[in-house]
C-alpha cells in the first residue's frame, strides 16, 4: 500500500474514542448553532398574541403565587427588610434558567430524531444550541428582575436591608455553572431515553421535586433552624444544602440582595460537580449518538 | 487509475428485531459483562441474513454483510437492488447517521446526502430563513449560503413566497425549495436517494440537468441509489448489486442492470409446461394446454417485441374455434382483451402467439388470462396463467426519469404541421 493513499479525511466505523468533543468540527458548525438559537428564540412565541411578553409574565405570576403561598400564608420569612417578592423573583428567575435547559436538553434526541435520523453534524449542536437560547431568555427575564429590584429600593421602604455585594462579578460564573449542570443532566437524560422511555416520566416530575430541594422559595438558613430543632429530619437539610443548585441559588441571593448562605469552597466544589455531570454527559452523549437512531 | 476517495471494507450492519422491551435489558446488561471482560459482543455471532419473506429464528438479522468496495475520484456509483436489500442502510452508514456494526469506510472528502429533502424545515419561518437553516444542516456555512442564496432562490422558482412562512407553502413549494438547497451543496462525495422521484416534470428536468451537472461538469463524485433502472444507466458508470444486505455484483452498469433483471425475474410466473399424462393438467372439452410462455428478446425489455405463446393438443377437430387473451394489471385491472380470429381448426398439437409490439408496454407487471373459445363459448379458461415484469432498460432520449403515466406505453403516431 502506498503511503500517500492512507491519507483519509475522517474514519466510519464502530470504534470511538471515550470522549469525542471535536472542537474544529463543532466549530465548524457554529453558524448552525446561531441558526438554531435564533429558531428556537423566533418561534418560540409565534402567532400569539402576547409574543414576547410571555417572557414576562411566567416568572412574575410564578412569585406572586409563591409570595402568597410561602410568605404570606405558610409565613416563611425571607428576612427583615427584604421583600419577599423581589427574594422569590430572584430565586425563580435562575432556577427558570436551569428548568429550562434541564428539560430542553433532555429530550434532544427524541425531538429530533428525525433531522438526526437523515444527516449528520454533530450531534452536541442541538443542546448547546438550547442552553444558548435559554441564556438569552434568561437575559430577558433578569431584566425584569432588575426592574422591579430598583423599583423597591427607590419606590418602596420594603427593601431597607438589600444591597449589592462585591461578589456581584461572579454572577455569569454562576449562570455558567448552572448551565452546565443543566446540559450535563440533560444529556445524559437524553441519551438514556433513547431506549427506555421511562425516565422521561421522570424528568417533569423529578424537577418538581428538585425545585423544593433548591431553596427557591425559602431561605436555606430556614432549613438549617429547622434541622437545629429536630423538625426535620438531619439527611434532608444535608441534602439540601450540599445540592448545588441551592448553593448557586443562595449564592446569587446574597450577591443581589445581601442574603443567603456563600463561601468560596462551597463554589469550588459546585465548580467540580458541574464539570463531573458535563463531562459525564458528554460521554454517555456520544456513545449513544453514533447508534441511537437503531433503537429510538 | 484515478485516486479512490471513497474505500469501504468489511462495512456489516445488525438490527435487533421485535419491540424494545424489559429483555433488551438483559441483552444489554450480557452485551456490557462480555465488554467489561474484554470479549467479544456475543450477538455478533448470532443474526440471520436479512430476507423480509422467510420468517427467521434469531431476533438479530443483519441489514449488512461485509460490503466491501472502492468509489474513484469523479466516479458516479449506482446502487440498485430489491426493497430490503440495504441500500438505505449504507447509505445511512455512509451518511453518518448511523455507525456500521463492524467494519470501516474511511474517505478523502466530505459527504454529504439527500437522503429526504427538506430536513429539518420549520414551518414557522419564512422561505427564506429556512434556506439558511437547511443549508447549514447540510453543512455549508452562513458564507457560502449567502453566496448562493439568489441562485437557490430562482432554482426552486419560488422568487414570490420566499419571505413567506413555510407553512403557507404548497407542498410541491416545499420540496423544490429543500430540494434547490441540496443542490447547490458543494461537497465532494454526494449520496443521492431517490430524488427523481419528486417534484413536477419541469422539475424533474431540471434536478436530472443539475445532478448531470455536479457529476459529469464538475467532476463530483456520486452514489445514486435508485429503483429506476433507466436513470441508473443513463447518470452511473458503475454499479453495485445488493441483495439480502450483500453485494451480488459489482461492475459495469449495463451487466449490473442486467443481473438485476435476472435476478428479478425469478419471482415470476414467465413460463409453464405441463406433462400431458398428468392429472393437473389444464384441460377443458377436447382440449389440454401444453404450455404459456412469455417470450421476450431481451429480459422482457419494453423496447423490443413480447411474445405470448401457447401450446395446446385438441382431442378433435373443432369449428369456429378463436382465442381471447385478456392482459390485467397485477392488481387485476385489465387493460385489454384481445380476441383471435375465428377458424376452423384440426385435431393435433398447435401452437398459437400473440405479438406485443415494441413500445407498447409500460414499466409494470403484467397478468394474463386465455381463453380457448368454439362457437363464443369459452370451452378452457385460465386465470394468472401468466405473470410478468415488463421493463424499460433503453437510455430514454428525453432527459426525464420520472414514470410514464398509464398502464401501457403505445408509441403513437404524433403529426406536427
Amino acid at each position: 500500500m502506498n503511503t500517500k493513499n492512507e491519507n483519509w479525511l475522517y474514519t466510519i466505523s464502530p470504534k470511538q474514542k471515550l470522549i469525542d468533543f471535536n472542537f474544529k468540527e463543532i466549530w465548524r458548525y457554529k453558524d448552525l448553532m446561531f441558526l438554531f438559537v435564533k429558531r428556537n428564540v423566533v418561534t418560540l412565541y409565534k402567532q400569539t398574541i402576547l409574543g414576547p411578553l410571555w417572557y414576562f409574565i411566567q416568572p412574575l405570576f410564578t412569585s406572586v403565587i409563591f409570595t402568597l403561598v410561602f410568605n404570606n400564608i405558610a409565613n416563611i420569612s425571607t428576612g427583615d427588610g427584604i421583600p419577599s417578592f423581589l427574594f422569590n423573583l430572584a430565586g425563580i428567575t435562575l432556577w427558570n434558567y436551569f428548568k429550562e435547559c434541564l428539560i430542553g436538553t433532555s429530550d434532544t434526541f427524541r425531538k429530533n430524531q428525525n433531522i438526526f435520523g437523515k444527516v449528520y453534524f454533530p450531534r452536541v449542536i442541538m443542546p448547546i444550541s438550547v442552553v444558548v437560547s435559554n441564556l438569552i431568555k434568561f437575559g430577558i427575564q433578569l431584566l425584569v428582575f432588575v426592574c422591579f429590584y430598583i423599583y423597591f429600593i427607590f419606590f418602596t421602604n420594603q427593601a431597607t436591608q438589600v444591597s449589592i455585594q462585591n461578589e456581584l462579578f461572579l454572577l455569569p460564573l454562576l449562570v455558567f455553572f448552572m448551565g452546565l449542570i443543566g446540559l450535563g443532566l440533560g444529556m445524559i437524560i437524553s441519551s438514556m431515553t433513547t431506549k427506555y422511555r421511562d425516565l422521561s416520566y421522570l424528568v417533569t416530575f423529578g424537577v418538581q421535586l428538585l425545585m423544593y430541594a433548591s431553596a427557591i422559595m425559602y431561605p436555606l438558613d430556614l432549613i438549617k433552624e429547622k434541622v437545629a430543632d429536630g423538625s426535620i429530619p438531619k439527611i434532608a437539610g444535608v441534602l439540601i444544602e450540599y445540592n448545588p443548585i441551592t448553593i448557586i441559588i443562595e449564592a446569587f441571593r446574597f450577591i443581589t440582595l445581601g442574603v443567603g448562605d456563600f463561601s468560596f469552597s462551597k463554589l469550588i466544589y459546585v465548580v467540580a460537580v458541574s464539570l463531573l455531570l458535563f463531562l459525564m454527559g458528554l460521554i454517555i452523549f456520544n456513545k449513544t449518538e453514533k447508534s441511537f437512531i437503531d433503537t429510538v | 487509475m484515478s485516486d479512490v476517495i471513497l474505500k469501504a471494507t468489511n462495512i456489516s450492519k445488525q438490527y435487533r428485531l421485535g419491540l424494545v422491551s424489559s429483555g433488551t435489558l438483559s441483552h444489554d446488561l450480557t452485551r456490557w459483562w462480555y465488554k467489561v471482560r474484554g470479549k467479544e459482543d456475543p450477538f455478533l455471532k448470532i443474526g440471520e441474513a436479512n430476507d423480509r419473506s422467510t420468517t427467521g429464528k434469531s431476533d438479530y438479522v443483519w441489514a449488512l454483510q461485509d460490503i466491501n468496495f472502492e468509489v474513484n475520484q469523479g466516479e458516479v456509483l449506482g446502487i440498485i437492488g430489491k426493497n430490503g436489500a440495504g441500500k438505505s442502510t449504507l447509505l445511512k452508514i455512509l451518511s453518518r447517521v448511523t455507525s456500521p456494526t463492524t467494519g470501516e469506510i474511511k474517505t478523502r472528502g466530505r459527504i454529504a446526502s439527500l437522503l429526504e429533502v427538506g430536513t429539518g424545515f420549520h414551518p414557522e419561518m419564512t422561505g427564506r430563513e429556512n434556506i439558511y437553516l437547511n443549508g447549514a444542516i447540510l453543512g455549508m456555512t452562513k458564507k457560502e449560503i449567502q453566496q448562493k442564496e439568489n441562485e437557490i432562490i430562482e432554482f426552486s422558482g419560488c422568487q414570490r413566497y420566499v419571505d413567506t412562512p413555510v407553512k403557507r407553502y404548497s407542498s410541491g413549494m416545499r420540496v423544490r425549495l429543500a430540494f434547490a438547497v441540496a443542490a447547490h451543496l458543494e461537497p465532494d462525495i454526494l449520496v443521492i436517494d431517490e430524488v427523481l422521484a419528486v417534484g413536477d416534470a419541469e422539475f424533474q428536468k431540471k434536478a436530472v440537468g443539475k445532478m448531470q451537472d455536479i457529476s459529469k461538469g464538475e467532476g463530483r463524485t456520486v452514489l445514486f441509489v435508485s429503483h429506476n433502472m433507466a436513470a441508473v444507466k443513463s447518470l452511473c458508470t458503475r454499479a453495485i448489486v445488493l441483495e439480502h444486505g450483500k453485494i451480488a455484483f459489482e461492475g459495469t452498469v449495463d451487466k449490473a442492470v442486467s443481473f438485476y433483471l435476472d435476478k428479478h425475474s425469478q419471482n415470476q410466473d414467465t413460463g409453464k409446461k405441463w406433462d400431458e399424462n398428468n392429472e393437473d393438467i389444464p384441460s377443458g372439452e377436447n382440449i389440454k394446454l401444453l404450455s404459456a410462455f412469455v417470450i421476450s428478446e431481451n429480459e422482457y425489455d419494453i423496447s423490443c417485441p413480447t411474445y405470448i405463446e401457447f401450446e395446446y393438443v385438441l382431442a378433435d377437430a373443432i369449428e369456429n374455434f378463436n382465442l381471447s387473451l385478456v392482459l390485467s394489471t397485477s392488481d387485476n385491472v385489465p387493460i385489454f382483451n384481445s380476441i383471435s380470429p375465428v377458424i376452423n381448426i384440426e385435431k393435433g398439437v398447435h401452437k398459437t402467439r400473440l405479438i406485443l409490439p415494441e413500445n407498447f408496454l409500460n414499466n409494470s407487471l403484467y397478468s394474463v388470462r386465455i381463453l380457448f373459445v368454439r362457437n363464443s363459448k369459452a370451452i378452457l379458461d385460465i386465470e394468472d396463467v401468466l405473470l410478468w415484469e415488463a421493463k424499460e432498460v433503453m437510455k430514454r432520449n428525453i432527459d426525464w426519469y420520472g414514470n410514464i403515466i398509464g398502464q401501457i406505453r403505445p408509441q403513437l403516431k404524433w403529426q406536427f404541421d
